[in-house]
């Protein structure tokens, strides 16, 4: 039986392995070393198939359990397993890393061994991050993914790098150590650090909300929320293509999922007594930082910017139920369900578009070495068929329907006008200041006249970029299209957690 | 009077490291220069045997001995053990730096294995008398290792810094013993609990007994504000001397707190709220994290750099033993092990980059080492990110239980300030790796250091990464020293 199998363990440790053994092959034979990293990834992604194949959407339990004793003494536990709201984050992660290792290709010349290392090792601690069942092996995971990080941006970032990896870092860091002070005080309160267990911990509400601020500043910053948001577009603009395209696709997701697995179960009351404060924070995230991301000049900091707006639609999903929650006095409302639903939806599909749109600036600056979109104009005369696929995902981080960006976003407005008109008014500008930012940024880089020599003499994609933006390009649509599995996947996980956040634990 | 022979068993590896000493004092006077690998091979065996001699007479059961003026016990074990085999790798790093320098002498290790006897008695101290005989011990050896290098100038200024300072540090603790001896006539620590527990006792001398004991004891430990030693000596001494500082004696002071707090004072009930010695160690503790932590960052030299890293790694134990509980005495002993483990890998570092005529003790040194040294700077990468408090690695997890035994007595906001520091720490430390990988190299000589340096820094490396993915051993040894 497959399910018996450890599979998540193998999905952590395949590439973790894997990342040592390329790092240790070292660089005398990079071609080697590529395809090895590529297998591995690949593999990863094998492997975590059967998550999504094997799992019964029927449940809301814990599915794939592994659980050993670690650290007998504080009763912390290796101790796996997975939901419909971690699982297709699982997935996504392993899908997009195998897509950031053929980004990689030739690109990187600079000791390549130990980039593809890097990236291996973060694909199996963030798959650590999604599947941990106990706190602190989840604390151990999501600080480990910072070595990686830290090392991708200061090594193979750009000219100000240093700058940037040090302020991820610290950032980073900073809002999670508070959060660390919070798992120890619970594990008190619970007696162990079971995060299943924490759900139904009894706390005060002068309790819950202190650990809501705990887990909040651990997880805004990592969304990131306005204001604590500073940090990524310098991380954005310095990292390699390949450590954005893991940025935004993945570790931004972290913070979200950190939101539903802590914040919302276990301090229900202060969630809710707090609504306001991270509804007010994610539209102003939707509203303002789209407006600073209209005035950009750098691509690079643009979809930083954007990925910030749209990372606002996530928590707003995510905290606008409680608003329903309250004036339809039920927790399983579908206008709740929509809401959260809708945030997750808009997570995965973020994941996709924000990773092609970063390896769409990637392309060019391979080519160009220069990320100012004044230093581009009519790239499309040169290569028409980047820039079909640079108007697609363009479309799609406007929220085109058809485009997977367009489910999530629609899903949260809808959940938006139950709560109230103002907020899905000010959500839903993000239509409009989304479709401008980024189709002015298209026009002005791909369409026009040739800007000047260099732009003339661009050649179009290669197979191998063809076959990655073709890949996100193809689940872009059929999230778009066809949005329903993966609902259905999550639905019952959600349901569930809404139910529990729906009873007061006061 | 009737000899009882087996009363000895406890004490034989103090007995072996005295013999040993005298040992190598006398061979080596029969050594010519190019022989001294001699003494060096019979300390070094001579130590792992001690190490092995305290594995055999250790047992479960306590034994006081010497009309209970000594004492073995779990805890005594497992640190006489830590004791010997970080003072074998600290002499193993030191061995390639003191003979590029001319200071490869017998006299090196005497000292150091008197530092080492001295040490291993405060372990097993059972009253003060026995506890200030094993410091003095230490002290004076240390004072003249400082000063090891003759014709260094700023080495005979640290010496003479650390020799006034700690002299008057001893004679604090002396004066608050003496006054605790007045209040309750004895010197023993088990009497000590027994006659503090009745409540006719004169309070006000006692805490005032206290305070200067917790102040020769923060000396000792180098907390704020009694710290400003630390920099100077750990900057002037030789780096083979500073290592030995930084890593051995730390663990020495660690039983030096835990005989003379909780064995001694433990029963200890203050007026005014604050239970006996914690709230003074929780002004310590804070100092020491918030200064170490701070000063740090505006360091230029890796010695001094590390030496304030040191004192808020102090702040951290100190924290541990405040929580007065068996977990916060295990937090702390597991904390201290660990530390000594990263000092002497950070330390370590700063031997093998060094050669001769070239001391890299400037932060610029380190530039560009992972294009000199890939695999080095991997290991001196896991030992910051230790120092740092991330995981995987175990310096998160000494954090960790720190952390899990203050929060559990009620004391979360020190937990909070103390996770508050660390953030900052967090920067200096991660600065070596921008050094180190970000950086272009200013030199591309590759390191010179020996075969043995190499493999047991690599060692000392991993270890960190090791002992961070399965802590529950080390930690479990720790449970058990406090009879857990």
């Amino acid at each position: 039986m497959i399910a018996d199998w450890p599979i998540l363990s193998l999905t952590i440790w395949l590439p973790i392995i894997g990342g040592i053994m390329v790092l240790a092959s070292g660089d005398r034979e990079p071609n080697a070393t590529r395809w090895t990293a590529l297998i591995v990834a690949a593999l990863t992604f094998v492997s975590s198939l059967p998550l999504w194949f094997g799992f019964d959407s029927g449940t809301a339990a814990m599915q794939f359990v592994e659980r050993a004793s670690w650290i007998s003494q504080f009763k912390i536990e290796y101790y796996l397993g997975v939901d419909g709201i971690s699982m297709p984050l699982i997935i996504l992660t392993t899908f997009i890393t195998p897509l950031v290792i053929i980004a990689g290709w030739e690109v990187i010349k600079y000791r390549p061994s130990q980039y593809m290392a890097a990236f291996l090792i973060m694909e199996g601690v963030m798959v650590g991050v999604f599947s941990s069942l106990d706190a602190m092996l989840f604390y151990v995971f999501w600080e480990a993914m910072l070595i990686p990080m830290f090392i991708i941006i200061g090594v193979w970032g750009g000219p100000n790098r240093v700058y940037a990896t040090i302020k991820f870092f610290l950032y980073t860091f900073f809002g999670s150590v508070f959060m660390l002070v919070a798992l120890i005080y619970m594990f008190f309160q619970s007696g162990s650090f079971d995060i299943l267990e924490f759900h139904g911990l009894k706390l005060t509400l002068t309790e819950q909300i202190l650990i809501f601020i705990a887990f909040l500043m651990a997880f805004a910053v990592k969304v990131p929320m306005w204001p604590v948001h500073t940090w990524l577009p310098d991380a954005h603009v310095e990292a390699p293509t390949g450590g954005s395209v893991i940025l935004a696709a993945i570790m931004l997701k972290i913070g979200g999922y950190g939101f539903l697995r802590f914040s919302l179960p276990i301090t229900p009351d202060a969630s809710h007594s707090l609504d306001w404060l991270i509804i007010s924070m994610s539209l102003i995230a939707v509203v303002y930082i789209g407006f600073v991301a209209l005035a950009q000049q750098d691509m690079k900091k643009l979809i930083a910017y954007s990925s910030i707006a749209h990372m606002g639609f996530v928590t707003l999903g995510f905290f606008i139920v409680f608003i329903i929650m309250s004036e339809s006095g039920s927790g399983t409302g579908s206008g709740a369900l929509l809401g959260v639903e809708g945030g997750m939806v808009q997570m995965v599909s973020h994941g996709f578009i924000s990773a092609a749109m970063f390896l769409c600036v990637g392309v060019l600056y391979d080519r160009m070495h220069s990320r100012q979109i004044d230093d581009y104009g009519g790239v499309v005369h040169t290569m028409p068929v980047f820039a079909a696929f640079m108007v697609f995902f363009a479309m799609a981080n406007a929220g085109l329907p058809g485009t997977s960006g367009f489910v999530g976003e629609f899903m949260v407005i809808l959940a938006s006008f139950r709560a109230d008109f103002w907020y899905a008014f000010l959500a839903a500008t993000t239509l409009i200041i989304g479709a401008a930012y980024t189709l002015w940024m298209i026009k002005r880089v791909l369409f026009g006249d040739v800007a000047n020599d260099n732009v003339a003499t661009l050649e179009d994609m290669n197979s191998r970029e063809l076959i990655v933006l073709g890949t996100l390009a193809v689940a872009v649509m059929v999230l778009g299209l066809w949005p329903a599995p993966l609902v259905e996947v999550m639905d019952a996980s959600i349901a569930n957690l809404l139910q529990h956040v729906s009873i007061s634990k006061l | 009077m009737h000899f009882d022979s087996s009363i000895l068993i406890p004490v034989l590896p103090e007995i072996f490291v005295l013999t040993l000493a005298c040992i190598v004092l006398v061979v080596d006077l029969f050594l010519k220069d190019e022989q001294r690998i001699i003494t060096y091979g019979i300390t070094q065996i001579g130590l792992v045997f001690a190490a092995v001699i305290a594995l055999a007479v250790a047992q479960p059961d306590t034994q006081v001995v010497f009309d209970g003026s000594y004492v073995r016990d779990a805890m005594s074990d497992v640190l006489k053990v830590a004791i010997y085999l970080v003072s074998f790798v600290a002499f193993l790093y030191a061995k390639d730096y003191l003979k590029d320098r001319g200071m490869f002498k017998g006299e090196f290790y005497t000292l150091g294995l008197f530092a080492v006897l001295g040490m291993s008695i405060m372990v097993s101290a059972n009253s003060f008398l026995v506890i200030y005989l094993g410091l003095e011990l230490l002290a004076l050896s240390l004072y003249a290792l400082v000063a090891f290098n003759r014709d260094s100038k700023q080495g005979a200024e640290a010496a003479m810094k650390y020799f006034v300072l700690g002299a008057l540090a001893s004679g604090m603790l002396l004066y608050g013993i003496s006054m605790i001896y007045g209040a309750t006539g004895t010197i023993r620590f088990d009497e000590l609990s027994t006659a503090l527990a009745s409540p006719d006792l004169n309070n006000m001398v006692l805490v005032f007994g206290l305070v200067f004991v917790v102040v020769g004891l923060a000396f000792k430990f180098g907390a704020v504000p009694f710290h400003m030693w630390v920099p100077d000596v750990y900057h002037g001494a030789p780096t083979a001397v500073t290592l030995f500082i930084s890593s051995a004696t730390k663990i020495a002071a660690f039983a030096l707190a835990v005989r003379l707090l909780k064995d001694g004072l433990g029963e200890l009930q203050m007026p005014g709220g604050w239970e006996g010695w914690q709230g003074m160690l929780i002004i310590l503790a804070i100092l020491s994290m918030g200064v170490g932590n701070l000063i740090a960052v505006a360091q230029t030299n890796i010695k001094r750099m590390l030496a304030y890293s040191t004192i808020s790694h102090v702040g951290f134990i100190l924290l541990g033993i405040l929580a007065g509980t068996q977990e916060g005495y295990t937090a702390a002993m597991f904390y201290t092990l660990v530390y000594a483990i990263m000092s002497l890998g950070g330390f370590g570092m700063v031997i093998a980059m060094s050669r001769r005529g070239f001391e890299a003790e400037r932060l610029d040194d380190y530039k560009g080492l992972s294009h000199r040294s890939p695999w080095f700077a991997a290991m001196m990468l896991l030992l910051m990110f230790s120092m740092a408090g991330v995981p995987p690695t175990v310096g998160f997890f000494a954090k960790l239980f720190v952390l899990d035994a203050v929060v559990s007595v009620d004391l979360t906001w020190v937990a909070l300030v103390g996770v508050f520091f660390s953030i900052i720490g967090a920067f200096y430390y991660i600065r070596i790796i921008k050094l180190m990988y970000f950086d272009k190299p200013l030199d591309d000589s590759p390191l010179t250091a020996g075969l043995d340096t190499r493999i047991v820094l690599s060692l000392n490396g991993l270890s960190v990464l090791a002992l961070g993915m399965f802590p529950a051993g080390l930690l479990s040894i720790c449970t058990a020293a406090f009879g857990g």
